[in-house]
Parts: structure tokens; sequence; C-alpha cells
């Protein structure tokens, strides 16, 4: 059988393969490291960073509901600089492509972060825009298009990395933030980021998180990704990266056929360390059993007639 | 180092109505693992219920191959994982987290007095490290709910040269909480030099700080609820002192063994 290709480019990122742990469920890689060849993998998008080392909310910070789980790490990180210094160079002897995740409380955190990393190594920038603005209310940067615009465009004058512009599911149109990012300078949009949720546990008559509400993932949220990464594919002509409780290769599959140039792994890595793996042997697969040459050939090929 | 293994179940046996102890077949857990550390179990299908489940090794035969765990039924995980039988294959990754010092590497020239005190669940890691430890004095105290939740009571008697048991309602041993017994008997008996605690939260608390008012080290094991169990998710942390300030640590990776005087447990 003729081999089959996963290589991919998207915005001038070189993949080997469409599949890149999600923010936040692979740390910086050294944990995964001792389960997995890193260098099999598309891309590794890191814990999310802040420009200071951030402890995080308080715990209990994980639960788990059907099909999911909800968590309020909050951002413990350690900062920027201490990424720069003590984590990329460790993910950078990887072939595979790095993908730095930012957040901020301020436009000009989040600016500043992408100046700190305009001379270094990584492949991308990602940036999370499902923070508080801590300037204006509170209210998340990416539920209005004109905070999406704001930081899209101010971050892109700042770096010279790609600038991929991670969508929070949290809004009414995300079609309308989506093309916000687009005409901002965005080089591709990811979604989704977790599903604002809540827990109680009935006996103690209390949240079964710390932070009372938290965010969820894993496979009760595949419907709903799937959905808004169709309508963002539809929306806007930069790439898309698809997740929201991708398990298998099939599941892979089902974004890529909607739209998604590549896909994220994030809850699954929590549950199996070689999930990351089995997504791409999945995609594999199922372009053998149809005779896809190339993985770019499935991308958005939804027959929706 | 961690791995993630699908090893067979060789039994499973019911110790009271809630607590089961359960034999499995490896090489790799058996031959590597150290008392403290835990295995995260599938109980279910990871798709419906998502999580593993933290559970610690509380012996180890390393001729055989094997290792015991011991857990109470709580909730559907751990239902789960009390319908397994022999000869089913049961996926884990372990060992996982750091694990207790022993005796004669904190005091290398005494034949040293260690407490190991434990309450509920919080008893089985206890028993693997006191079954490993030699040339020291091991007295352990266990609290149970009623004489109808104590679980292993043989087995800690054989590793041990004094087990004294505590009970909420007094159906067996002394009535009331482990840490008053366990307070009340070392200020008659002299003190150990060593104490090692596991179980609730509350408990802990009150034996650091008995060990703290009598001077004396001590190690307790930290329970959070975990997500991926290898360090990587952030979700398993306690608050922990550092330098001036404090700081979340992982319990599955930085613990659960912390030393009791850096643990800031919450109110
Ligand atoms: C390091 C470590 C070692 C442990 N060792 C043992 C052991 O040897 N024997 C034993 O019986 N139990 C042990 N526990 C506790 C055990 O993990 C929980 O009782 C179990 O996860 C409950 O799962 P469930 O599905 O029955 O309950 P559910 O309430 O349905 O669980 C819901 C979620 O909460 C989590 N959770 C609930 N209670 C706890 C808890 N006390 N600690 C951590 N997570 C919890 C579960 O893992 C699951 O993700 C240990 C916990 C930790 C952290
Ligand atoms: C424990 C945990 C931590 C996360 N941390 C981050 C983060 O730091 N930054 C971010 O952009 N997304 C973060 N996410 C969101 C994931 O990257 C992903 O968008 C989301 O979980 C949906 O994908 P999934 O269902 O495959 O997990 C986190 C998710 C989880 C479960
Ligand atoms: S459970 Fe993921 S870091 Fe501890």
């Amino acid at each position: 059988m003729a081999q089959v290709s996963l290589a991919t480019n998207i915005a001038g990122i070189k993949l080997k393969n469409p599949v890149i742990a999600a923010s936040g469920t692979f740390g910086f890689g050294r944990e995964f490291a001792e389960f997995i060849d890193l260098n099999k993998l598309g891309g590794i998008s890191v814990k999310g960073l802040k420009l200071r080392p951030t402890r995080g909310n308080k715990p209990p910070r994980i639960a788990e509901t059907p099909a999911g789980i909800l968590n309020s790490v909050g951002l413990q990180n350690p900062g920027i600089e201490a990424f720069i210094k003590d984590e990329l160079p460790f993910l950078r002897q990887y072939d595979t492509a790095i993908i730095a995740n930012i957040a901020g409380d301020t436009v000009e955190e989040y600016c500043e972060m992408a100046r700190m990393l305009d001379d270094t190594e990584i492949d991308a920038i990602e940036l999370n825009v499902s923070c508080p603005n801590v300037k204006s209310g509170g209210a998340a940067f990416g539920s209005s298009p004109g905070a999406v615009s704001e930081i899209t465009s101010r971050v892109k004058a700042c770096c010279s990395h790609p600038l991929i512009v991670k969508l929070t599911p949290n809004v009414t149109d995300i079609a309308e933030i989506a093309m916000a990012a687009e005409a901002s300078g965005a080089d591709a949009i990811s979604l989704i980021n977790t599903v604002l949720g809540m827990a109680i546990d009935i006996h103690k008559r209390k949240p079964v998180l710390g932070n009372i509400v938290g965010g969820l993932s894993g496979p009760a949220i595949k419907p709903v990704a799937v959905r808004m990464v169709y309508e963002v594919s539809k929306s806007v002509r930069i790439p898309v990266i698809g997740m929201g409780g991708i398990f298998s290769g099939e599941d892979a599959v089902e974004f890529m056929l909607a739209g998604a140039s590549a896909v994220m792994v994030g809850t699954a890595n929590l549950v199996n360390p070689f999930a990351c793996l089995e997504v791409i042997k999945g995609i594999e697969e199922y372009m053998e059993m149809y005779n896809y040459r190339h993985v770019n050939e499935i991308i958005g090929k939804l027959d929706t007639a | 180092m961690a791995k993630a293994l699908k090893e067979k179940v060789l039994s499973l046996k019911m110790l009271s109505h809630s607590v089961f102890r359960m034999s499995i077949e490896s090489e790799y857990i058996s031959s590597t693992a150290l008392p403290g550390q835990f295995v995260n179990i599938k109980c279910g299908d990871g798709i419906n219920n998502i999580l593993r489940r933290p559970i610690s090794i509380c012996g180890v035969d390393r001729q055989k191959g094997t290792f015991d765990i011991a857990f109470q039924v709580r909730g559907k995980g751990t239902r789960l994982l009390s319908e397994y039988s022999g000869e089913d294959l049961i996926d884990l990754t372990g060992p996982l987290g750091n694990s207790f010092s022993l005796p004669h590497t904190l005091i290398p020239q005494k034949h040293s007095k260690v407490a190991a005190v434990g309450g509920g669940i919080g008893i089985f890691p206890l028993l693997f490290l006191l079954k490993e430890m030699n040339n020291a004095e091991k007295h352990a105290y266990l609290g149970f709910r009623d004489c109808r939740s104590m679980v292993m009571v043989e087995d800690f008697r054989e590793v041990t040269d004094k087990l004294l048991i505590s009970t909420d309602d007094g159906s067996a041993g002394y009535k009331g909480a482990v840490t008053d017994l366990f307070e009340q008997h070392i200020k008659t008996w002299d003190k150990p030099d060593i104490i090692y605690a596991c179980g609730p939260v509350p408990m802990l608390r009150k034996i650091v700080s008995i060990a703290q008012a009598h001077d004396i080290m001590c190690q307790v094991s930290m329970e959070q609820r975990m997500g991926c169990g290898i360090g990587a998710c952030l979700v398993c942390v306690c608050a922990t002192r550092q330098d001036d300030g404090w700081k979340y640590s992982r319990v599955c990776k930085d613990g659960p063994v912390f030393w009791g005087q850096d643990v800031i447990f919450e109110e």
C-alpha cells in the first residue's frame, strides 16, 4: 500500500502530522517524555504562560462529570521567563512544533510576553483569550469581537512568530469572533477552550471545585466543538485547529471533515499517556481505509448535500 | 520511572463490607515500587468514566512478581474496581509519586523508633512501609470507624512490635480519635524518632502539631483529586511552605509524601 502522508503546514508552522498536544494537559512535555517519543508528535502547545509566576486556584481543581471533566487549575505556571530559560531548551531537543500558549490580565501583558518570545525558538504563539480582561470589568477578552480584534492586532505587531488565536466557546456567535481575529491579523484559529461549568457535591451541599466553577472538557463537549469548528471554518480563510473531546483517530477525522487543518488532543492525555500517538495512528488508518494519500485531502470534505 | 501497564488481576478478596484487597501480577511494579507510591487505575471505560483512580501500593511480593492494593468502595470508580475478577486485565500507570524516607536514611547510626499512624483508607500505604523497614522498633496506631470496618489488623500485627487500635464508637480498642490515642501514648511511652501518617486532613493536621510539640520528625501522605497522576496537569495540588512564602505542590509528583512541617493545612 502507498504510504500516506500526514505532514502539513499551517500558517507557516510545519507539522509532521496534524496532531498537537493541547495546552494545559501536557505540561512542558517532560512527564510525557517518560512514556512516549515526543518527536512523533505534530506539536506541543505548552501549559498556559503568564507574565509572572502564578499559583493558580485553590484545590480541589478537578471533578469528573459524565463523559467529561471540569477543571479549575487557574493557570498555575512558572512565568514566561522561567519557561524561556528552563523549559524551552528541553522542548527544543525534540523535532516537534513548539507552541507557546500565553494569557494575560491586560493587553499590555500579552504584548510584553509576545515581545519576550520574539527571539526565541518557538514555532508559534497561541493566544488564550479566555482570561478575564482585568481592565474592562473582568469579562473574558474572547467574548467580544472588539477585544479580540485589539489583542490580536497589538500582539501581531510585537512579534514575528505565527499567531494562533484560541477561542472560547462561551460566546453567542463564535464565527463573528473568529472573523474579528482573522481581520486583525491572526494566522490561524484554534478552538475550543473549555466550556464553563459547575458540579455540586449534594451530600456536602458544596461545589466540588475549590473555585466553584470550572471548564468542562472531554467527550462531553465534542459535539459542541465540532459544530463550532464547522461554523468557524466556513467563515474564515485562515487555517483552523480543532479540539474538544478528541480521544481517537475517528474523533480527529470528524474535526478535519468539519474543516480543521489540524487538531489538538487535551483531556485524553490525562487518561492515556499514549493518546496523541493513538490519534495519529487512527487518522492514518482512516486514510488507508479510504485511499487518501495526503491528510489535506480530508480537510473540510464534509458533504452536507 | 512510571510505566503504563496492563496487568493481570490474580485475586480480589472482600475484607469488610466495603473494603477489598486485590493482588495484581506485575514484574515491573513489584520490582520498582517504594513505600508511599501509588498506581493510577483506569476503573471504567475511560470515556464515560474518564479519570483514573489513585490507589496506594500496600505490599509487594518481589519473588512472585506481584503487588497488592486495598481499597474502599466509595463511588463509581471504586465500585467498578470491586467488580474485577481473577484473570481480568487491569490498566494502570505506576509506580507514581515519591516515597516515604525509610528510618535508616534519616537516622543512619541508630536503631530508631518509629510510629505509623493511619486513619481509614490511610492505613494501606503504611503496611508496605512497615514491612520494608528493618532494624527499627515499629509501633502502629490505626483508627477505624467501628469494629466492622477493621481490616488488615493481622497483617499489621505481623510487621509491628506494637499495634494499637482506636474506633470512633469504642466497639474495638480505644474509643475516640486515633490522634488522641497516639498523643496519650507518646506521653507515657518514650517518644518515637519518626512519625509516618496517612489519613484524612484533620487527622494529619493534628499529627503534625503533635510532632512539632514533641519535636519529632514527621512525614505525611496527602490525598487530592487527580487527573494525569504524572505531574503534567497541575490539578492535584496542596499548599506547601517555600522560603518565606508558599506554593502549590503536586500531590502526584512532589508528593504524596511531604514533611509535616511543609504542608499548609486548610482550615
Ligand atoms: C495518593 C493517593 C493514594 C490513595 N490510596 C488509596 C488506597 O490505598 N485505598 C483507597 O481505598 N483509597 C485510596 N485513595 C483514595 C481513592 O483515590 C478515592 O477513594 C477514589 O478515587 C474514589 O473514587 P470513586 O470513584 O470511588 O469515588 P467518586 O466520589 O465517584 O470519585 C469522583 C472523583 O473524585 C476523586 N476522589 C474522590 N475521593 C477522593 C480521595 N479521597 N482522594 C483522591 N481522589 C478522590 C476520584 O478519583 C474521582 O476522580 C488514595 C488517594 C490518593 C490521592
Ligand atoms: C487540566 C486542563 C488545563 C488546561 N489548561 C489550559 C491552558 O493553560 N491554556 C489553554 O489555552 N487551555 C487550557 N486547557 C484547555 C485545553 O487546551 C482544551 O482547549 C480543552 O480542554 C478542550 O479539549 P479536550 O476536550 O481535548 O481537553 C486546559 C484543559 C484542561 C483539561
Ligand atoms: S494529577 Fe496531573 S499533575 Fe498531579
